[in-house]
C-alpha cells in the first residue's frame, strides 16, 4: 500500500495514565506490526519531538480540569481528522470528575486549590468540550474494543486493505 | 567568553514545558543570576483530584478498587497496601496463600512497571535517540528482548491478579481466584527464558556512564528477603522505624507552584525508590540474583542518582527469580478465608512501590467505612530533592546550550522515575 501510514497522536489529560499502560503493554506484542503501519505525530509518553499537525486520529485520554487543557484539547480537535475519547475519565469524566459530586463543605474546602491552580468550577469529560467521534469505554480501556477501533482507523484511512 | 544566544547566560531563565518520557505531567522553571541557580522549582501540573476526599465515607471493603485508580502504572501497588491499611484497621490477618499471591503480584508490577520504564523512557537516552521507536534494524534485537521482559510481569500480573493495570482478583482479605496450573507452568518457563534478556539490560545500565552524585538520606522499607512488604523503615544513618509510626517521622512541605505536597524526613530532604532499596536492603535479594549480578553490585552503596536505573534492573533481575521459586515451590489451593468483620479502628499499610515507599492510613468507622485517610506517595518524598539535583545539575553545567541543559534535566528527572499522578492526587485540607 505504497507505505501509507496512520498518523496517530496520543494525548492525555488528566487521569491515571491507565489506558496509556495498556497501550504499552499491547506493544509488547503489535510493536512490530505498528511500526510499519503509524506514525506517531504527537506521543508524549513516548519521545520528544512531537507535531501537533495532521494528525489522522488522536486518542484522548483524561478528564478536562481547567481552561487551559481545554483549550489545547480544542487544538487537538481542529488538527486531527477523527478524535477518539479512550478510558472512563475521558468518556464520562469518572473519576477525575469526583469533586463535582463533593458536597458542599468538601467543595468550601478545596476552593483556595482550584483558585491557585485556575481549576474549572467543573471537571468535564471530552465530548463537553470538543465533538468526539468515538468512544473506548473501560477503567483502563477495553483492549479487544481498542484493537478494534485501530484496525478501523487503519482500514478508513487506506493504510491497510478494507 | 564567547557565547552565542543558545546558552543560559550569567542571567538566564529555562523554562521547560511538559517533560516528555515520564508518568504524567511536569514543568521545570529555573532563574540563573551571576552564573548561580537562584531556584529550580519542579511543578507537578497535574491536576489534583482529590482522592484524600473523595474516599471519605466510602465502604472500606471495597476501597482498594477504587484507590487503585490513583495510579495507572503502580495500581498494584495502591490497591495492596490500601487492603493492607483496611485489613490492620479491622484487625485481619490474610491467609498465607492470600499473602503469598500478594507478594507475586508486587513482582509482575515491579518488573512491568521498571521494564516500562527502562526500556521505553531510558534506554533512547543512553542510545542517542528520541524514542524506543527510532531504534534501527541493527538494534531490533535488543528492543524485541526488552518487551519480552516487559510482557512476562505484565502475564505474571494477569495470572495471579487477573489483569496487570487495575488487578480484579485482589480484595481485602483475599483473592477471589487462584491462579490455574496450566498458567502457572507456561508463566515459569516465560519467566526463565526472559531472566538472561533482563540480566543484558542490568549491563547496559551498569556501563552507562551518566552521572550526578550527590549526598542525600536514603530512606525504604528493610524487607527480610526484598519482598518489597513488610519490615521497618530504616535510613542511611540509622534510623529504625516500625510502619505504623512513620507518619511522625515525615513533615508535610506545602509546595504553592506545584499541584503535589511535598515531604521532608526528619526534617530535610531524603530519596525513596530502587536506589534507596539497593543500598540499604541489597544483601537479601534472591541468592540466584545475588550470584549473577555480583560484579554489578560493587556500584552499591551509590550517591549517583542514575543508579537509580541500574538498581531496577537488577530488582527485575530479582523479581523474576523469586517468582521462579515462589511459583515452583507451591501449589494454590481453592480456600475459603475466614470473612472480614468489620470493627472501628485504625490501620497503617505500607510497602515498597516500584518508586518507593507507599503509606497508607486509614479510620474505618463502626459502619464499615472511612473516617479519613492520609495516603504518602513516592514522588512527593522525592520531590524535594529532585528540586535540588536540577539546580545543582544547571550550576555544574552552566556553560552548556540550553538544549543541552534542558536535555540534561529531562534526563535527570527521568533517572529518579517520578510518577506525577500518584503524586498529584492527594491532599488533605484538614485531618479531622
Amino acid at each position: 500500500m505504497g507505505g501509507k501510514k496512520l498518523r496517530v497522536g496520543w494525548f492525555s489529560f488528566t487521569c491515571c495514565e491507565d489506558s496509556t499502560m495498556v497501550f504499552i503493554e499491547l506493544m509488547n506484542d503489535h510493536l512490530d506490526e505498528w511500526r510499519k503501519l503509524i506514525e506517531f505525530r504527537h506521543a508524549r509518553v513516548l519521545k520528544k519531538n512531537n507535531t501537533l499537525s495532521d494528525i489522522d486520529v488522536a486518542f484522548v485520554e483524561g478528564a478536562i480540569t481547567n481552561d487551559k487543557d481545554a483549550n489545547y484539547l480544542k487544538e487537538i480537535r481542529e488538527n486531527s481528522k477523527k478524535l477518539i475519547a479512550i478510558g472512563a475519565c475521558a468518556v464520562t469524566g469518572m473519576p477525575a470528575a469526583q469533586r463535582n459530586n463533593f458536597d458542599q463543605e468538601t467543595k468550601n474546602e478545596i476552593q483556595f486549590l482550584i483558585k491557585r491552580f485556575d481549576q474549572a468550577d467543573r471537571v468535564r469529560k471530552v465530548s463537553e468540550v470538543v465533538k468526539v467521534d468515538g468512544e473506548i469505554p473501560g477503567c483502563p480501556m477495553e483492549e479487544p474494543i481498542f484493537l478494534s477501533a485501530l484496525q478501523g482507523c487503519l482500514k478508513e484511512f487506506g493504510v491497510v486493505n478494507a | 567568553m564567547h557565547r552565542d544566544e543558545t546558552d543560559i547566560g550569567p542571567e538566564g531563565h529555562i523554562h521547560l514545558e511538559g517533560i516528555t518520557k515520564i508518568e504524567g505531567h511536569g514543568s521545570v522553571d529555573i532563574r540563573i543570576r551571576d552564573r548561580k541557580v537562584k531556584y529550580a522549582k519542579l511543578s507537578i501540573t497535574e491536576s489534583k483530584r482529590f482522592y484524600t476526599e473523595a474516599i471519605v465515607g466510602k465502604p472500606a471493603l471495597s476501597l482498594p478498587l477504587m484507590t487503585s485508580r490513583v495510579c495507572g502504572t503502580c495500581s498494584i501497588a495502591h490497591l495492596t497496601c490500601c487492603a493492607e491499611a483496611v485489613e490492620n484497621a479491622v484487625g485481619y490477618t490474610p491467609s498465607d496463600q492470600t499473602l503469598l499471591l500478594r507478594e507475586l503480584s508486587l513482582y509482575g508490577m515491579m518488573i512491568r512497571d521498571h521494564a516500562m520504564h527502562l526500556y521505553l523512557f531510558c534506554l533512547p537516552d543512553i542510545y542517542g535517540k528520541d524514542s524506543v521507536l527510532d531504534f534501527d534494524d541493527s538494534q531490533n534485537d535488543m528492543i524485541k528482548k526488552a518487551f519480552e521482559v516487559k510482557g512476562a510481569g505484565n502475564n505474571l500480573s494477569k495470572v495471579v491478579g487477573g489483569r496487570a493495570i487495575h488487578e480484579t482478583y485482589a480484595e481485602v482479605g483475599k483473592f477471589s481466584h487462584i491462579p490455574e496450573k496450566d498458567a502457572v507452568k507456561k508463566l515459569i518457563d516465560e519467566l526463565k527464558d526472559v531472566r538472561e534478556h533482563a540480566l543484558e539490560f542490568v549491563g547496559i545500565f551498569y556501563k552507562s556512564t551518566f552521572k550526578l552524585e550527590r549526598d542525600t538520606d536514603f530512606v525504604s522499607l528493610l524487607t527480610d528477603d526484598y519482598s518489597f512488604r513488610g519490615g521497618d523503615v530504616v535510613d542511611t544513618k540509622g534510623a529504625v522505624i516500625p510502619e505504623g509510626r512513620y507518619w511522625d517521622y515525615v513533615d508535610k512541605v506545602v509546595i504553592p507552584y506545584s499541584e503535589a505536597t511535598g515531604y521532608s524526613f526528619e526534617g530535610k530532604e531524603f530519596m525513596v525508590g530502587a536506589l534507596a532499596r539497593m543500598n540499604l536492603n541489597r544483601d537479601r535479594m534472591c541468592k540466584s540474583t545475588l550470584d549473577s549480578v555480583r560484579e554489578y553490585l560493587g556500584a552499591f552503596p551509590s550517591k549517583n542518582i542514575f543508579h537509580n536505573n541500574l538498581a531496577q534492573a537488577i530488582e527485575v533481575v530479582h523479581s523474576i527469580d523469586r517468582s521462579i521459586e515462589l511459583l515452583e515451590a507451591h501449589d494454590f489451593k481453592e480456600e475459603t478465608p475466614e470473612p472480614v468483620v468489620i470493627k472501628a479502628g485504625e490501620g497503617v499499610g505500607m510497602l515498597e512501590a516500584p518508586r518507593g515507599t507507599l503509606y497508607y492510613m486509614l479510620s474505618v468507622n463502626k459502619q464499615g467505612r472511612i473516617g479519613y485517610g492520609r495516603i504518602i506517595v513516592p514522588t512527593q518524598q522525592n520531590q524535594i530533592t529532585m528540586e535540588k539535583a536540577i539546580g545543582e545539575l544547571v550550576e555544574q553545567n552552566i556553560d552548556a546550550s540550553k538544549e543541552r541543559i534542558t536535555f540534561e534535566i529531562e534526563k535527570l528527572i527521568r533517572a529518579y522515575d517520578p510518577c506525577m499522578s500518584c503524586a498529584s492526587h492527594f491532599l488533605k485540607v484538614k485531618w479531622s
